[in-house]
This record gives structure tokens, C-alpha cells and sequence, in this order.
């Protein structure tokens, strides 16, 4: 059973590096997303500084979006989602491996250029590493609510347009305690530690609902 | 003979029975078959048949795990634990094969993923007659070429129900002969192949099953 889950997990991961596989898009996105909201707000530093947290946690937020409803459909129109159900491996673990290896190759790489696009939201640099952190451990619910979403589109010809618009409600508490937790990091009456422990337990609870929604969801079927 | 040639050897599999009763399709709120009753045995080969649109790939998706019957239930005799699917090949139209991967990394996800390896990926392509394709990603391949990469992956794990969806479509006739060789083979091990086809498989002894009028 092992070895089927790290087979997903493999063969995720290179699918992803090889041409089309979207993960280096997601980081190129997210560049894009940062690099506008400078030029849309003036060249007032203060304010760019203020509200940096916010649009990294919204670039990372939308990067993820794009691309996530290609998670089940691209298994699901070849076929290998019917190969995948064949297997012994309960289909809660093989959603949790495909959930792995999205984060792995979207999440991850956006969590760690953080400091990097940082800088051009005039980041204080004692925010960066609580700014990476938070990023870090709050991309995964990204990809797990997601994964929900992305199960139950996966039949769909244009999930790509219907899946922003059905999980983004739900990335909201994500969003609220990413955002929070990283504006505390840069002083406040709050201490960095509650958000963040609130935004662990929310990435924690987002990956067993999230695997078991999204399971049951393509059991449905067609 | 490409079945002289496949390095396979005689492993006999467990007296099973897959068993459907009673099936019932609907597709789209359309009733499309009911009351259908299948036992695939030891050794047994089912040619299923039925105009277009009869739901024949619609059962071979039951059998698999991918629809749910409207009614009716399907098992296993022999394996009280384990599901058809569990214990089913399945290659259909839609081959599970990914473009971007090389043939040869295509067959190592399914063996690893299937479990109980039986020949590496390799010697299966070899058996299907595409030794020289295995570096190379399954989406420069042809139509024929993918749909012989997808019947080797029958060969790289060890099941003992072959669910077949137009096996022999978009193949050339030197490829039918081979697939006909590895059903026998099959066939012989004590394995059991239920193939939806319009044409035929080629097996002597195989029973027809017919849906629809």
C-alpha cells in the first residue's frame, strides 16, 4: 500500500516537472500578482509595506487557484483515475498523495520565494521569516480545500472557471489567520503565536476533511 | 508465435468467480439494462456484445468501480474481502496511459501501483512488440502503439480478470494475433477475460453475452 502511495506521489511530482505541468505557472502568477499591486497603489511605501502580508497571502491564494482543477481531471479524462480506483489503495490515500504533491510543487515553492517578492512589497525584513512561516504551514489547507473542490469538478469540461468561485469561500478562515498572524509579526497588541497555532490546526483539519471530501466526492462518480 | 516468444510463466490463479446479479444501468435517468447476470470463472473467456450505445461499456465501468448500478450487486466468489475492481485490468478507450511520461515510466506507476508484479516493464513491452518505444513519452506514440503500451500494463501486474473494452480496436493484425496469444495465456493460467468487442476475439470456447435486443 506504501509503495502505491509514493508511486502516486512520484509520478505526480514528475508530471508536474515535466512541460505543462503547471507548478513553475503557479510561480510565475504569483510573481505577476505582486509585482501589479505596486503599480495599481503609488509609490506610497508605508502603505505598501502595511498591507504586504495581505497581497503576498492573496498572490499565493490565487496562484494556487489556477491549475487546481487540473488535480483530478486530467486523471479523470485519461483514464488513470479508473487505474487508481483499482488499486488496493483506499482512495482517500491516493487523493492524499495527489494533495502532497500539489502542495509540494505549488504551495512550497510560493511559500519560499515569499521573502524574495517580499522585498518588493517593501517587507520589514523582521517579516519576512513570520510572513515565509505562515505560508508555509497555511498553503497546505490551499491545497486540501481545493482538493475538494477539484474532485467534485473533475467531470466537468470548464471546472477551471467554476472551481475559484466554489472553494474561495471556503480559503477564508485560511486567509483571515495567514494574514493575521504575519501582521502580528510586525507588532501589534496580539502575540505572533495565536493565529499561527490557530492557522496550524485550521491546515490540520483542512487535510483530513479535505482528503476524505474530496474521496467521497469522486466515488460519486458521473 | 508472440506467445512462444512472452517469457510468461505458468502461474495458476485461484479458483475465482467474479459474479454480477441482477444489474441494473441507468445513465443520464435512462434505464439502459436491468436484470443482467454474469459469472466470469476459471479460465473463461466472455465476448460481451450489443449494438451501440447498449450499455456495454457502462458495465465494464461497474465491473471497475467507476459507476454505481442503479441495482444489483457484484462479488467476488472466492475473495470475500477483496472488490472486482481490486482484482481487475481494465483497459477501455480511455487507455490511463499519460502523454508526458515514458512508456516505460507509464507501466512502473501501474505496477506499483497495482501491486503483485509480474514481468518488468520492459520485458512486457517486449512482449507487446514495442521493446524500442520504452524511453520514449507515450504522446509521441500512435493510436495503435498507446493502445499496446496499455495492454501490456495486463502483463507487468498479476490479476486475474482482464475487464477489456474494444481491446482489439485501432490495432493492426499482426498486434490482434499477439493479443489474442496473451488472452490464451491468460486464459490458460486460469485467469478470466469479460471483452466488450463487435468483432471477433479470436478465442475459441469464449461464450457471448449479448445486451439488448
Amino acid at each position: 500500500m506504501t509503495r502505491a502511495f509514493l508511486a502516486i506521489l512520484k509520478r505526480d511530482l514528475a508530471l508536474a516537472s515535466r512541460a505543462g505541468g503547471g507548478g513553475e505557472l503557479a510561480l510565475v502568477f504569483f510573481l505577476t500578482i505582486v509585482v501589479l499591486v505596486p503599480f495599481a497603489l503609488g509609490p506610497d511605501l508605508n502603505l505598501l509595506s502595511r498591507i504586504g502580508p495581505a497581497i503576498l497571502w492573496l498572490g499565493a491564494l490565487l496562484s494556487m487557484l489556477i491549475g487546481l482543477d487540473r488535480l483530478f481531471q486530467g486523471d479523470e479524462e485519461d483514464g488513470s483515475l479508473d487505474l487508481i480506483r483499482s488499486s488496493v489503495l483506499p482512495l482517500e490515500l491516493a487523493v492524499l498523495a495527489k494533495g502532497l504533491a500539489h502542495w509540494l510543487t505549488t504551495g512550497l515553492p510560493l511559500a519560499l520565494a515569499a521573502p524574495l517578492l517580499g522585498l518588493l512589497v517593501a517587507l520589514p525584513g523582521e517579516a519576512m521569516l513570520p510572513v515565509t512561516a505562515t505560508l508555509l504551514v497555511g498553503t497546505p489547507a490551499l491545497s486540501f480545500i481545493g482538493a475538494g473542490g477539484a474532485a467534485l469538478t473533475a467531470g466537468l469540461r470548464r471546472g477551471g472557471l467554476i472551481l475559484p468561485v466554489l472553494v474561495a469561500p471556503l480559503t477564508v478562515p485560511v486567509l483571515i489567520f495567514g494574514v493575521s498572524a504575519a501582521n502580528a509579526a510586525l507588532g501589534g497588541t496580539i502575540p505572533f503565536r495565536t493565529p499561527f497555532l490557530i492557522l496550524c490546526a485550521l491546515s490540520m483539519a483542512a487535510i483530513v476533511i479535505g482528503t476524505v471530501a474530496a474521496a467521497a466526492a469522486l466515488r460519486q462518480g458521473e | 508465435m508472440p506467445e512462444d516468444a512472452s517469457p510468461l510463466t505458468p502461474v495458476l490463479f485461484p479458483h475465482l468467480v467474479l459474479q454480477a446479479e441482477n444489474l441494473a444501468c441507468r445513465r443520464g435517468g435512462r434505464l439502459i439494462f436491468e436484470g443482467l447476470c454474469l459469472n466470469l470463472g476459471h479460465g473463461e473467456a466472455i465476448a460481451l456484445t450489443g449494438r451501440n450505445g447498449a450499455g456495454k461499456s457502462s458495465l465494464l465501468a461497474m465491473l471497475c468501480g467507476r459507476l454505481r448500478p442503479e441495482a444489483g450487486t457484484i462479488r467476488v466468489e472466492g475473495a470475500p474481502e477483496a472488490s472486482a475492481a481490486e482484482l481487475s485490468h481494465v483497459v477501455g478507450h480511455r487507455d490511463g496511459l499519460k502523454t508526458a511520461l515514458t512508456a516505460q515510466e507509464n507501466l512502473s506507476f501501474a505496477q506499483a501501483l497495482l501491486g503483485d508484479a509480474a514481468l518488468a516493464p520492459e520485458d512486457a513491452l517486449a512482449a507487446v512488440g514495442l521493446p524500442h518505444v520504452a524511453a520514449l513519452p507515450v504522446g509521441y506514440l500512435s493510436a495503435g502503439q498507446r493502445r499496446r503500451v496499455a495492454l501490456a500494463r495486463l502483463l507487468v501486474s498479476r490479476r486475474p480478470f482482464w475487464l477489456l473494452d474494444e481491446p482489439m480496436s485501432a490495432l493492426d493484425l499482426a498486434a490482434q494475433t499477439m493479443l489474442t496469444g496473451l488472452m490464451r495465456n491468460h486464459l490458460a493460467q486460469g485467469g478470466g477475460i469479460l471483452a466488450a468487442t463487435h468483432g471477433p476475439l479470436g478465442l475459441e470456447g469464449a461464450r457471448e453475452l449479448r445486451i439488448g435486443p
